[in-house]
């Protein structure tokens, strides 16, 4: 079971690395990293809180466009090929070959940002000429982004389990976008009454909460995020992209794909 | 491309501020904020960046308003509240008069205030708004009390202390105002708010050898009846070490009058004092 899984991913992500959109935003992201040098030059007395700001947005954002745009197309492109009837001829269970894809996904987007990170590390040694104790924050920060990207990566699987590339792109966007008002979203809910309030908060929780992981500018000033925000961002994640991917596997098992 | 450049050079001949001028037309930080989803951070350096543009720019051109300022740094600083550089910058240049500011200190006040309520342990931001108490206002009540909140963060430098007890007795107006300026320009790594503490630095030498020189002309006139008929016959009369002169070298000249002058008073725009009658001043920015 678990060498069949291992086996998925690592042609999940030996195809992801092969994809020529991957290469573009991957150089795209490096370039906007060391745009982070220029920006960093017409900013007066912040170059370091510029660069760390911008790598690390860029890093984010270039992340979850490559998790949603690959993660869409995982499935629908191996039923598109005809590859999927194969894979599953083969003693490959459904949810094997789902959860395969997954850490395939997963594992090309930690490259990424690792390649990414090394990016921003430059950037900032090249402005400030050292790096200090409290850029060590800025791991946690690509931590949070890593797990950031386990939840978006489930989703795109998710959404890709039962609909259209193009419908599964907008949706995940869309729980992007929202996830990131989620506070906003249980700040409504606490000043609703009556239904509404329930219905509100119901959403709020529904939603992915990304606002919890972004701790770009804390670690920008040099504020460590706390022990217990660590912990608890991994647990969430775990625990949300666990349950997407479950959704997401129990619609494919009974997908109907003859 | 050539001729799409060329294109783009003739548009910004029509409209030259309008990049800088349209960032306004959002106004509500609370807006940028959702904007940004949650990358309030870069946002922030954003806006800081183009709050200096924009005064930089105007200030270069000696235009007369600035008022954009405002909004852009609490723009900036409700982003991002922490951004202790964005506080100093609105210290030194939203209170101060135009040419030299944007003349709004009630403003610089409602931003340091905003500062301190999110940055209660950084005592530079109690130094600034002390600062516009004492040099812009002219409340010294108000100086010395934020002084002395400031004074009471751990860490806070000595020198708040002195301060609020100076504000406090309002003396030595000369003495008070060059330390300030001294600490300023030792407490900033801005390149704008170094150089405009240099140029008070410099107007303030220049409006004390006034004073000095003005009150030993008075005092010869009391004892002779009439007035000197040069700088040196009352240097030479009063016991002055020297001919005094301004901080470029240049002696201070008479006129008719019995007024002190100094030679360009182009060179010392925030200078009070020994300026031509009807002289308006015109900022301009020396080296370090």
């Amino acid at each position: 079971m678990t060498a069949r899984i291992v086996h998925i991913a690592s042609n999940t992500f030996r195809e992801a690395v092969r994809d020529r959109v991957l290469y573009n935003l991957i150089a795209f992201a490096v370039l906007l990293s060391g745009s982070a040098i220029l920006v960093g030059q017409i900013s007066i007395d912040i170059e370091r809180l510029v660069v760390i700001n911008l790598g690390l947005t860029a890093v984010s954002l270039f992340g979850v466009v490559i998790a949603i745009f690959i993660g869409i197309g995982l499935v629908s492109k191996e039923i598109e090929k005809r590859t999927l009837y194969t894979v599953l001829s083969r003693p490959v269970r459904r949810w094997e070959f789902i959860v395969g894809k997954y850490f395939g996904l997963a594992g090309t987007l930690v490259v990424n940002t690792f390649f990414m990170a090394i990016g921003v590390f430059g950037a900032l040694l090249y402005v400030a000429h050292k790096l200090t104790s409290s850029d060590a924050m800025i791991f946690v920060a690509l931590y949070f982004i890593v797990l950031e990207f386990l939840i978006i990566c489930a989703l795109a699987l998710l959404f890709s389990s039962f609909s259209s590339p193009l419908l599964s792109a907008v949706f995940a966007f869309s729980l992007f976008v929202i996830g990131s008002f989620a506070e906003d979203l249980r700040g409504f809910a606490g000043m609703a009454h009556g239904p509404t309030r329930w219905l509100a908060t119901g959403a709020a929780y529904a939603v992915p909460n990304f606002s919890a992981f972004n701790v770009i500018n804390l670690v920008a000033h040099g504020h460590p995020p706390s022990g217990q925000l660590i912990l608890q961002n991994t647990l969430y994640a775990l625990f949300y992209a666990g349950m997407a991917l479950s959704g997401a596997v129990l619609i494919f098992d009974r997908r109907n794909l003859k | 491309m050539v001729a799409s450049v060329q294109t783009l050079r003739r548009v910004d001949e029509i409209r030259p501020q309008a990049t800088l001028d349209d960032i306004l037309y959002i106004s509500s930080p609370k807006i940028v904020k959702r904007a940004s989803l949650g990358y309030d951070g870069l946002m922030a350096c954003i806006y800081w960046t183009r709050a200096v543009q924009y005064f930089g720019e105007h200030h270069h051109n000696g235009s007369l308003s600035f008022n954009q300022l405002a909004p852009l740094l609490e723009m900036t600083t409700q982003l991002d509240p922490h951004l202790i550089v964005a506080y100093q910058f609105g210290a030194s240049f939203l209170a101060p008069k135009p040419p030299f500011g944007a003349g709004q200190p009630d403003r610089a006040i409602q931003l340091m205030e905003y500062g301190i309520q999110n940055n209660p342990t950084e005592w530079h931001l109690y130094y600034d708004l002390g600062f516009i108490y004492y040099t812009e206002l002219k409340d010294y009540a108000k100086a010395a009390d934020t002084f002395e909140r400031g004074s009471r963060v751990p860490g806070a430098h000595p020198f708040l202390k002195i301060f609020a007890a100076q504000a406090a007795q309002h003396a030595g107006e000369f003495q008070t105002a060059r330390m300030l300026w001294t600490a300023t320009y030792q407490s900033s790594q801005d390149k704008q708010i170094r150089q405009n503490a240099v140029e008070h630095l410099r107007a303030l030498k220049v409006d004390e050898d006034v004073t000095n020189l003005q009150s030993a002309l008075t005092r010869f006139g009391e004892r002779t009846g009439r007035l000197p008929n040069s700088i040196s016959e009352l240097a030479a009369a009063e016991g002055l070490p020297g001919i005094p002169v301004d901080p470029d070298g240049n002696a201070y000249t008479m006129d008719r009058d019995g007024r002190i002058l100094v030679e360009s008073p182009d060179d010392f725009a925030f200078a009070t004092k020994g300026l031509p009658p009807g002289y308006k001043p015109i900022p301009k920015f020396h080296d370090q």
